[in-house]
């Protein structure tokens, strides 16, 4: 990695680990009595390695300028690395949730342990961990591609994901402590937030000069995706996390609204996360790899227009469908809701192109375990925004808000649509970037498949039932026109679901050990004699014929 | 219009304007009203701020992820006012930087659990839940009570509340670390000034029953026994309801 830089890059790196440490340094010392010091030795830690990982290559010869004629997946193999490591820590320690609401002693009784620490351990681990990991590493990979252009520079990519995976260090090892905001999904504290806007700063950067220096007139459609995605997070994840430390030696800040403008905005971001981060970026992934895989163009170019635009303007609307019946003015939760309903149309049209992309294809979705994760991450991402736009109706909400039918339909769009286009996507991805000829066993491709699937279906019916259950006993009167039930009483029906629930996160987690397993596997053996693909190489070394891509 | 879209994806920056013109009208025309117009939060004249000790109970609690399973909002629905009483009021959280509305009920929502149960049901159910809840999966916070309650920093906390809109005075911020002791032992000097600067109604008792020692109990007992009380406005629904 370090081989492919110019010595100029080299000692950039070298000056930025170095301010990077004295950060670090500063932060350890004047934060001696707070977990802030302990960030602070954490990052000096984090630069430290980063500066002997530098050194262990500052003397390699310099790369010529034939790296130019490649495209530069440094950044995208470590991407798809770490987002497997992120994958198997989140989805342990989600599992280990889920078995501590069937018994709560399943702990160290330790504060670290319990569980409001580690549930947004399993949260962040997952989204930010292992999604945001994927996203960068297939936005690079696909930006590159469909631009026939290489990536700007060899340097900053690297400090993307680098800079990227140590904004969600400080966030995971900072709940442990007891550091976090308290905001759903965007718990991290004032300086690690600050922190990730710089490193998106360079991501967007990234992106458009790859863009700038494309060889195609036309942007193709998952590229749109993935520029939604960074712009769109950037814009709620500034908003939602404005606050005022109470100093600069202090973890602790306190945000800038209250109340009830304080939930609107955090159900705006929160929704909006779902939208652009764990939505659009992953269409993005799936507009480029689906079709790839599949050998067929994608089915409407008019669609992709009109999912695209319709999913950029009615998803910033939909938030507050969270905020049903609670203090906030009921004209914001009709809109809310409106365009929820609304939200279907492009929703729909999204993953009605995914599948009609597939027609002529199905004899491949049969045979192909990769295109089957790829097939079925579309089928659940259609039910989920189904099931999602229903649950935003007034009267369902009453019944579904505050019970784990929410957790279940999160589950359905996590585990069925986001992890299984991330694994579809990486199964076909691995093998073009580690030049070989395939995965290294394609029946673990296949049991990893059966085992998300079942598991899946298991997490999502478990809390299908007791979401229900739920949220009818809560509200069942009896005769005399009392309350039926206590709350003790629906938390005790819902043990057997509970135990399903970590049944099938447990199945889950199995599947994306072996996946980890079989992509290590994939790494290690021999590259195969063939070399470069023809075709998987930027301009100018192909000739200049602008070539129509699927989709025009 | 396909034509016009077959112009605008040829520049990046066009789709970057367009990206972000059509993602902000959803968010202007929902939540920048919010901030200006009234009737977004009742007015309510007898609302108290919370005290330093409650402030450092709510650190607690947000510390502890309390919030990923008890919500503090009680919705308009018959069920949910029956079994905790009137619903919430945008003015009840107004002092509350973040809210904690949460999203989630595997626990009971807490908004107007403050005087429901005694200070001896609060620390007998966070040191060990099934002792006064035989079925509860709610893990043990025991160590709150062993904890210190670090008391340092409060004027800090409270100088930072007072920037995004808390009306708390010079005296209360430098006085927030006596305070916090004085709330929760009775007999001590600092007691009194709890309530000069406070008000009345706010409780100065040993929370967790030891007043020698100010722990993290006390301060998360101090906080769960405020909810719901700092104003009175949700019990009387007809004097708030036309403004």
């Amino acid at each position: 990695m370090i081989g492919q830089l110019t010595k100029f890059e080299r000692q950039t790196a070298m000056l930025i680990l170095l301010a990077l440490s004295g950060v670090g340094l500063a932060m350890a010392i004047a934060g001696r009595d707070d977990p802030f010091g302990v960030h602070g030795v954490l990052v000096l830690l984090y630069a430290l390695a980063g500066i002997i990982f530098v050194i262990s290559g500052f003397f390699d010869p310099e790369p010529g300028d034939d790296r130019f004629d490649r495209y530069n997946d440094d950044p995208t193999k470590a991407g798809i690395v770490l987002a497997m490591i992120w994958a198997a820590f989140a989805l342990f320690v989600g599992d280990w949730v889920a078995w501590l609401l069937v018994n709560p002693n399943l702990t160290f009784d330790a504060a670290w342990s319990s569980f409001g620490r580690i549930r947004p351990v399993h949260t962040t681990g997952i989204i930010f961990g292992f999604g945001g990991n994927a996203l960068i590493a297939t936005s690079f990979y696909v930006m590159q591609r469909t631009s026939r252009a290489r990536l700007p520079d060899q340097l900053s990519p690297l400090f993307v994901i680098f800079g990227y995976n140590l904004f969600c260090l400080l966030a995971v090892t900072g709940y442990f402590m007891g550091v976090t905001q308290s905001r759903e999904y965007a718990e991290p504290e004032w300086y690690a937030d600050i922190w990730l806007v710089v490193v998106w700063v360079v991501y967007f950067l990234v992106y458009l000069r790859t863009l700038a220096r494309r060889k195609e007139p036309h942007i193709y459609v998952a590229n749109w995706y993935f520029l939604a995605f960074i712009l769109v997070v950037a814009m709620l994840h500034i908003v939602n996390n404005l606050a005022v430390p109470t100093s600069l030696a202090r973890v602790k800040s306190y945000s800038l609204f209250s109340g009830v403008q304080d939930a609107m905005t955090e159900w705006w971001y929160g929704h909006n996360a779902v939208a652009f981060f764990l939505t659009a970026g992953f269409l993005g992934m799936m507009y480029y790899f689906l079709p790839k895989r599949a050998g067929r163009p994608i089915y409407s170019y008019r669609m992709s227009i009109i999912s695209f635009w319709g999913i950029t303007f009615f998803y910033m609307w939909a938030g507050s469908h969270h905020l049903h019946y609670t203090a906030l003015p009921q004209w914001v939760q009709t809109l809310g809701m409106t365009f929820s309903l609304m939200l279907l149309i492009p929703s729909w049209v999204s993953a009605g192109n995914a599948l009609m992309t597939l027609n002529g294809a199905w004899d491949k979705v049969r045979d192909d375990a990769t295109l089957r994760f790829m097939m079925v991450a579309a089928v659940f991402y259609g039910l989920s925004t189904f099931e999602g736009s229903f649950m935003a109706i007034r009267p369902v909400n009453a019944l579904s808000h505050y019970t784990d039918w929410t957790v279940g339909h999160v589950h359905a769009g996590a585990l069925g649509w986001v992890a299984m286009i991330t694994f579809g996507s990486f199964y076909a991805l691995v093998p073009w970037i580690w030049k070989r000829d395939g995965m290294y066993s394609w029946k673990l491709v296949e049991v990893h498949f059966w085992l998300a699937l079942a598991g899946t279906v298991i997490y999502v019916f478990a809390m299908w039932n007791s979401g229900i259950v739920q949220g009818l006993m809560w509200r069942t009167y009896n005769d005399s026109g009392t309350l039926a039930y206590s709350f003790v009483d629906s938390l005790v029906a819902m043990r057997p679901y509970y135990i399903a629930r970590a049944v099938g996160g447990l199945s889950f987690l199995i599947g994306a050990l072996v996946g980890c397993y079989n992509i290590w596997m994939t790494i290690r053996t021999s590259s195969h004699a063939a070399g470069e693909f023809m075709g998987d190489l930027p301009d100018p070394v192909l000739a200049r014929t602008p070539a129509l891509q699927a989709g025009e | 219009m396909f034509g016009f879209h077959y112009r605008l994806e040829r520049k990046a920056i066009g789709l970057v304007v367009g990206i972000i013109l059509v993602a902000s009208i959803g968010g202007i025309v929902e939540i920048a009203p919010l901030f200006t117009i009234h009737q977004t939060v009742e007015d309510a004249p007898d609302m108290r701020v919370y005290t330093p000790l409650e402030i450092a109970g709510r650190n607690i609690y947000m510390r502890e992820g309390c919030y990923a399973c008890h919500s503090q909002m009680i919705r308009t629905l018959r069920d949910e006012v029956e079994r905790y009483g009137p619903y919430s009021l945008a003015v009840e959280s107004k002092y509350d930087h973040p809210m904690l509305w949460g999203s989630k009920r595997t626990g009971p929502d807490l908004a107007r659990v403050g005087g429901k149960y005694s200070d001896e049901w609060q620390v007998a159910h966070l040191v060990d839940p099934r002792s006064v809840v035989p079925e509860s999966i709610m893990p043990a916070y025991d160590w709150l009570s062993r904890n210190r309650l670090k008391t340092d920093n409060l004027g800090e906390d409270l100088k930072a509340l007072r920037t995004v809109g808390v009306p708390y005075s010079e005296d209360m911020i430098a006085n927030a670390s006596s305070d916090a002791h004085g709330q929760a032992a009775p007999d001590s000097k600092e007691a009194e000034s709890v309530v000069t600067r406070y008000g009345k109604e706010t409780s100065v008792r040993p929370f967790d029953g030891k007043p020698e020692e100010l722990t993290e109990m006390d301060a998360l007992v101090a906080y769960l026994q405020i909810l719901g009380r700092l104003t009175d406005a949700a019990k009387k629904p007809v004097a708030t309801a036309e403004r």
